[in-house]
């Protein structure tokens, strides 16, 4: 080991060579994040499964219209946030700060258009008799798991929009990278990948017969 | 796309003022004590608990002075009320599983030792770190705080079982707003152990400096890394239970909550729910809990034993195969604690298998700490000491386990003190051998100062008859039926059986009291004990090779670079039998 060797890796960080681990502690941490955070949607989602099978008289209210037609827009919306999410990254990382400016806000539009469906619709079953402890048609717990997991959610997709707000800011003056673009389109496409499977399971299996 | 240049460790300046050099400190040596501080604190309160139990299952009607003050319907003129007893058992579990058996062993020596011992300069998140353990000290303020509030905290003990902790207070004391301020602790102690977790991965896999590869880490280092894998699942699951059952006590759901349950002859407004889906939420994150507190005790005792015994383990691979396997086993196992849980009898048979499973990786560290002694001219210290007492007390609580893994046996013995034996010595007491001996070991790292060893030989000789006294008689007790969970036996079938439970008080008492000689021994020596050497244990592994105490960036602004693992004992280097991870010397012979 020469000196020179030594003094190259004085700055510390440096992995033992050809590890495949070699990612920043950033985008790493935010892949640990992504799997403990599958883990907890997991368990939602489990005790929801455990739930509608333990119970006999699960509701299945949702119409094509309003229900389905709505979620079906939103998913469109939120996929297509996604590509133009992959367009932000794309140009973050050659540099093009107007480009990958142009790009976030389109996702943070996309991604605002979500929550606000996703409210509204939340508003329709309110008034349709639909609560957290109590619904019209069957077992109470259908209003439970339905606003707690759909509400864990957009929680996600609302802390996304603030942070991809935060992000395009801090990109275009300069105080954030490419990688911090990167790292949030990592939490972003997660989010969007938990709601390919709320929609099927929270949506799909309670259509109306 | 991948970053190639190397990483830049988030460096902060040497902080100037009180405030932040000890309170919101981003060193990770300062957020190690602070984790271990307030683990000392939970564990003199839980020991304070567990005494005030063990009194009342044995003189039940008397009165203890004082105890009126801190709770006046718990304990009218100070004589515990069987409610209260349910309290004191509550609060205990809770304090020493998640405050003390979690915080002390992981977070604390893992946020100091684990970068040290890589050769980082700090975690690689440092505000996350010092979040982690404010997050972690409210969760412990929380927790307490249901001890002054006047309906006293819950009595649905530490794994807090549906429905009786999610239908409020209708169903007794405390499990009104004790209850909910148990799961607001639960649930912020989640956070906080998350964002422990990603930072010890993060750290363990990126500041790692030259020459470190995964297979030359101290045994110890891979432990709290595999530990914080377990955790960064575990807690994940924890953390949407506690969700779930806050939901239920404040915005009536019924998630855990059955249909037409009567409690104090009101009938509840709840339908639907399932208490067992509460059990299986919980316990997905109980079991491998289990092994969040007992793997770094592994690490760290392996790391004492191979220090004192001069000479390598046998296999520090299988040791670390082991470890990975117990806690990918960890997963499949959670069933196991649901044998009488009303789950269907054959999935008690399909747990009962991975369960047995786990005893091989376990049995074969066991193997390897055993046959490692053999020929082994071994210091004694308290350290060390302490390290073998983990290994007796392992085994002993281990073997236990064998018999409680099968479902028609558990059948009997569940809700007997034979299982209270069993956990109490497999996991809470070996996990806090392995605690102390990481204190007598690592103190002078830490302090730079000795503790005082004949008070430590002492203090381990205490401990280690106190303890299988206490829960030795457990085993027999539970043999025989003696039911867990009951605030005292004198109506009972059992009077026969109280010269036992008295011995057990009369020895928990002389084991709580000499658990002071060690808080004695920490504070006296932390001011006047004798100055330590940077490395007085003669150890190999990158701790041992800065100033005790270190500097506040570890290593001096350079980054050590390693040749070697972390057991080059037993050899001719230039300063004794050993050869430090950062010397470049070849062993000779």
């Amino acid at each position: 080991m020469s000196e020179i060797d030594i003094a190259m890796h004085s700055q510390g960080g440096e992995l033992a060579e050809g590890s495949p681990y070699r990612i920043p502690s950033r985008k790493l941490t935010m892949w640990l994040f992504i799997i403990s955070d599958a883990i907890t949607f997991g368990a939602l989602l489990f005790g929801y499964g455990y739930l509608r099978t333990a119970s006999s008289d699960w509701p299945t209210p949702f119409k094509f219209n309003p229900s389905i037609l709505n979620v079906t827009i939103m998913t469109v919306v939120l996929i297509t946030s996604s590509l133009t999410m992959l367009g932000a990254v794309d140009s973050a990382k050659i540099g093009n700060k107007a480009k990958t400016k142009r790009f976030l806000w389109s996702t943070i539009l996309l991604g605002a258009i979500f929550a606000g469906l996703h409210i509204r619709e939340w508003f329709g079953l309110i008034d349709e008799g639909v609560r957290l402890f109590q619904n019209p048609w069957g077992s109470p717990l259908f209003g439970a798991t339905f606003f707690a997991i759909t509400g864990l959610h957009l929680l996600h997709v609302i802390s996304g929009v603030v942070a991809l707000a935060v992000i395009s800011r801090g990109f275009s003056r300069g105080w954030l990278t490419a990688g911090h673009v990167e790292t949030t389109g990592l939490y972003w496409h997660f989010v969007d990948l938990v709601w390919m499977f709320v929609v099927p399971l929270v949506y799909l299996l309670n259509i109306s017969k | 796309m991948e970053q190639t240049q190397p990483q830049s460790v988030h460096v902060h300046a040497p902080p100037e003022g009180f405030l932040w050099k000890y309170v919101f400190s981003l060193d990770h040596k300062v957020i190690g004590k602070q984790y271990y501080g307030l683990a000392l604190i939970a564990v003199f309160t839980g020991m304070i608990l567990s005494w005030l139990m063990r009194f009342h299952l044995v003189w039940p009607n008397a009165k203890i002075v004082g105890l009126d003050l801190i709770s006046k319907s718990g304990a009218p003129g100070g004589v515990i009320t069987p409610e209260y007893y349910l309290s004191l058992l509550t609060m205990h579990g809770t304090l020493m599983v998640f405050f003390v058996l979690t915080n002390a062993p992981f977070a604390g020596f893992g946020n100091y030792f684990l970068p040290i011992q890589i050769g980082a300069e700090d975690m690689a998140f440092p505000r996350f770190n010092m979040m982690s353990f404010w997050t972690t000290a409210a969760a412990f303020l929380v927790l307490v705080l249901a001890f002054f509030i006047p309906d006293g905290p819950p009595i649905s003990g530490w794994t807090a079982y549906a429905p009786l902790s999610a239908v409020g207070s209708d169903a007794g004391p405390g499990l009104g707003w004790g209850q909910n301020l148990w799961a607001i602790s639960i649930g912020l102690f989640c956070i906080g152990q998350l964002l422990g977790s990603l930072n010890f991965i993060a750290t363990t896999l990126d500041l790692r400096t030259k020459g470190m590869t995964l297979m030359r880490m101290p045994i110890c280092t891979w432990a709290w890394f595999i530990t914080s894998c377990i955790g960064l699942l575990a807690f994940a699951v924890l953390l949407p239970a506690c969700l779930l059952l806050i939901l239920d006590r404040m915005a009536g759901t019924s998630f855990f909550i059955p249909s037409g349950l009567v409690i104090s002859d009101r009938l509840q407004n709840h339908a639907g729910g399932s208490p067992l889906l509460w059990q299986h939420l919980f316990w997905f994150f109980g079991h491998p809990e289990v092994y969040i507190a007992i793997l770094p005790a592994m690490g760290i005792v392996s790391h004492v034993l191979v220090t004192s015994m001069r000479k390598p383990l046998l296999s520090a691979k299988v040791i670390i195969y082991s470890m990975i396997s117990i806690g990918f086993l960890s997963y499949m196992v959670w069933g196991h604690h649901m044998f009488v849980s009303g789950m269907n009898p054959f999935s008690s048979l399909l747990f009962s298998f991975p369960t047995l499973t786990i005893t091989i990786p376990a049995t074969i560290l066991t193997l390897i700490w055993l046959g490692s002694l053999y020929g082994a001219n071994i210091r004694i210290t308290a350290a060390s000491l302490f390290a073998l007492g983990f290994v007796s007390m392992f085994v002993s609580g281990g073997v236990t386990g064998f018999f409680l893994a099968q479902p028609s046996i558990d059948i009997y013995l569940h809700a007997t003190y034979f299982v209270v034996g069993h956990f109490h010595m497999v996991m809470g007491v070996a996990a806090i051998f392995g605690i102390l001996s990481g204190t007598y070991f690592w103190f002078p790292k830490m302090t730079g100062r000795m503790m005082n060893e004949t008070l430590g030989q002492l203090h381990f000789w205490f401990t280690f008859i106190g303890t299988y006294c206490i829960f030795m008689p457990f085993h027999y007790l539970g043999l025989v039926g003696n039911v867990r969970r009951y605030a005292s036996f004198i109506d009972d079938f059992m009077p026969a059986l109280m010269p036992v439970h008295r011995f057990v008080t009369i020895a928990a008492l002389i084991t709580g009291a000499a658990q002071f000689i060690f808080l004695y021994n920490l504070i006296h020596s932390r001011f006047f004990g004798k100055p330590a050497t940077d490395n007085p244990w003669d150890g190999t592994s990158l701790e041992w090779s800065i100033p005790s105490p270190p500097p506040w960036n570890n290593f001096g602004g350079k980054h050590p670079v390693v040749y070697h693992d972390a057991h080059q004992y037993g050899v001719k280097g230039e300063k004794g039998d050993f050869i430090m991870q950062d010397s470049p010397e070849t062993a000779a012979g």
